[in-house]
């Protein structure tokens, strides 16, 4: 499959990866290119029916206004959760930094 | 530095994030409180711990729409997408947000000065967690690491886009400040910026006077004051103007405001917007508030900070800026009521404007208030024993009859003042040629003769009307 006819090029691919911070080995990354390609050449099938007289859907649930009362409920244990984290400082999570970029 | 307004034109639009009065969050029930101790208010679906699920508030829709009815949006159906983003804020790693169909679909609000912003929409999202950089002088770029408290993530927030309408920055902490009276008016908000319940971003661009196409933004973050609003913008503003000016172009990028620097500072570059691959939320259901409940809300709507300037402005005759101070200090039933007795509507407002800055002066008697009025313009006190009697009212010192009494405080009879000014002219001859003959500098001394004689309780303008009588 060459890169013009597949649905998704190896670049985007790389470029998704990056977004959810996966690291891709070129297999995979070919591997993936390929499935992804599948996965979009489905809806391409469904694009090409003709859906005029068919209704947008929002949701596939033909479900609205699921509400939850403005009550409080109970918390968790603050030293419950804090003892599965990977770092604690004064009841904090403590994490690496992020964002670097600055001039 | 500051920009030639001549040459060009700043262009400002606000985002305003406002957290919603609810007791609980946006889609949990874990509390939503403000300076509870860290990692108190949190619960499975705060944490994004696996098998957790949203339920959305129906208290923050109901604030949600209100808001979006005082703005005079169109209340529509609308939905939840996941705004993916890795930042250790929100432990999802996404946050839910509207996208494509927000809550609250355009509107305006109109500034005391009568100008009218444009709203582009109101939507809801869910905050994030409070992070705190530790090391590397605690700014964000450079910290060694980060300590997080997620009690305020997932709190209920609606975030008001502004149009890029605004012109400058007294019209943008106008703007603020009239979005904060209709949040509180509304009960959607308390508006309290210095406990972050109020947050504004800020995008800037300028261009020539005259052209058409908006210049490139620049977003502010970090705008936590009125006063750094200003500041922010002015500086913003200039650098843009400088970087055109020296042949550079402006890049788009969101920049950090340093209140101590009194400087913006680049943050990162503008992601583009699908970089955070939006997508519908498959775990909630479509929110469609419908007319039955907008309706309920309208009907339930209080008389909103516009519409009360212009009421007390038509009401007393007076210009609609006039009436911006009285109406934000929630003086303008009592003036009403007060004019609706029989007060003088001019003297009233004048009062309220500027003698009724004390918070206590709202719970003046209006007819008490009024009777006052009467008095001062019935000529049975002056202007300047009228305010200290109202000011010994709002203390709660009693009726304006009362304080008046107490003080001593009585009308002269006109006749009696007729002689004492007459007594005044025979035996000041040569203060009286100079006053005949146009020194306005010798009016002083007539009145204050006449003020010492009388203890201060003489009308000044009378005094000097009356030489000018006798003048001929």
């Amino acid at each position: 499959m060459t890169e013009q006819s597949s649905p998704i090029t190896a670049a985007e691919v790389t470029k998704v990866a990056k977004l959810a911070r996966l690291t891709l080995t070129d297999a995979e990354l070919e591997r993936f290119t390929h499935q992804l390609g599948d996965i979009l050449g489905h809806a391409a099938d469904i694009e090409a029916l003709d859906l005029t007289d068919v209704e947008p859907m929002a949701r596939p649930i033909p479900l609205t206004n699921v509400f939850r009362p403005d009550e409080p409920g109970e918390p968790l244990d603050r030293d419950d959760v804090l003892s599965v984290a990977p770092a604690v400082e004064d009841n904090q999570f403590r994490v690496p930094p992020s964002l670097g970029e600055d001039s | 530095m500051s920009v030639d307004l001549d040459t060009w034109e700043i262009v400002v639009g606000l985002e305003v994030h406002a957290e919603l009065a609810t007791r609980t969050k946006l889609f949990c029930s874990a509390v939503n409180e403000f300076g509870g101790e860290p990692n108190t208010n949190i619960d499975p679906l705060t944490l994004g711990l696996p098998g957790s699920l949203p339920v959305l508030n129906e208290h923050a829709v109901e604030l949600a729409i209100r808001v979006g009815l005082a703005l005079g949006s169109e209340v529509s159906p609308s939905s939840f997408a996941r705004k993916n983003y890795f930042y250790p804020d929100l432990p999802k790693d996404y946050q839910i947000s509207q996208f494509d169909r927000p809550i609250n679909v355009g509107g305006s609000l109109e500034l005391p000065s009568g100008k009218v912003i444009g709203i582009e929409r109101a939507h809801l999202e869910e905050d994030t967690g409070k992070s705190t950089h530790v090391g590397g002088g605690g700014r964000i770029h450079d910290a060694g690491y980060s300590t997080i408290d997620y009690n305020r993530a997932g709190v209920p927030l609606l975030e008001i886009v502004g149009r890029p309408d605004i012109r400058n920055a007294d019209e943008a902490r106008a703007y603020v400040t009239e979005l904060r009276s209709i949040l509180v008016a509304v009960g959607a908000s308390d508006g309290k910026m210095e406990e972050g319940s109020m947050r504004v971003d800020c995008n800037v661009s300028v261009r020539r006077r005259g052209d058409d196409e908006l210049g490139t933004r620049c977003e502010i973050k970090n705008v936590n004051s009125l006063r750094s609003l200003g500041r922010a913008i002015e500086y913003e503003a200039a650098r843009q103007v400088d970087l055109i000016e020296a042949g550079e172009r402006v890049q788009q990028q969101t920049r950090h405001w340093n209140e101590d620097d009194g400087r913006t500072h680049k943050l990162r570059s503008k992601e583009e917007a699908d970089d955070y691959r939006y997508f519908p939320e498959p775990d909630l259901v479509e929110l469609d508030p419908g007319a039955e409940w907008i309706e309920r809300v309208r009907a339930a709507m209080p008389v909103l900070p516009a519409a009360r300037r212009h009421r007390l402005a038509e009401t007393t005759g007076s210009e609609l800026e006039q009436t911006a101070l009285v109406v934000e200090r929630g003086l303008d039933e009592l003036c009403l009521a007060a004019i609706e007795a029989g007060a003088d509507p001019v003297r009233v407002l004048t009062h309220a404007e500027h003698n009724l800055s004390d918070e206590r002066s709202l719970k003046l008697d209006p007819e008490q208030f009024a009777e006052l009025v009467k008095m001062e313009t019935g000529g049975q006190l002056t202007a300047t024993q009228a305010k200290t009697v109202l000011s010994e009212m709002v203390e709660g010192a009693g009726s304006p009859a009362d304080i008046a009494a107490a003080h001593g405080f009585e009308a002269m009879d006109n006749s009696e003042l007729e002689s004492l000014v007459d007594g005044l002219i025979e035996s000041n001859p040569t203060e009286w040629q100079r006053f005949c003959e146009g020194d306005a500098k010798i009016t002083g001394f007539f009145v204050g003769q006449v003020m010492k004689a009388t203890k201060g309780q003489a009308d000044g303008k009378a005094v000097t009307a009356l030489l000018n009588t006798r003048k001929g």
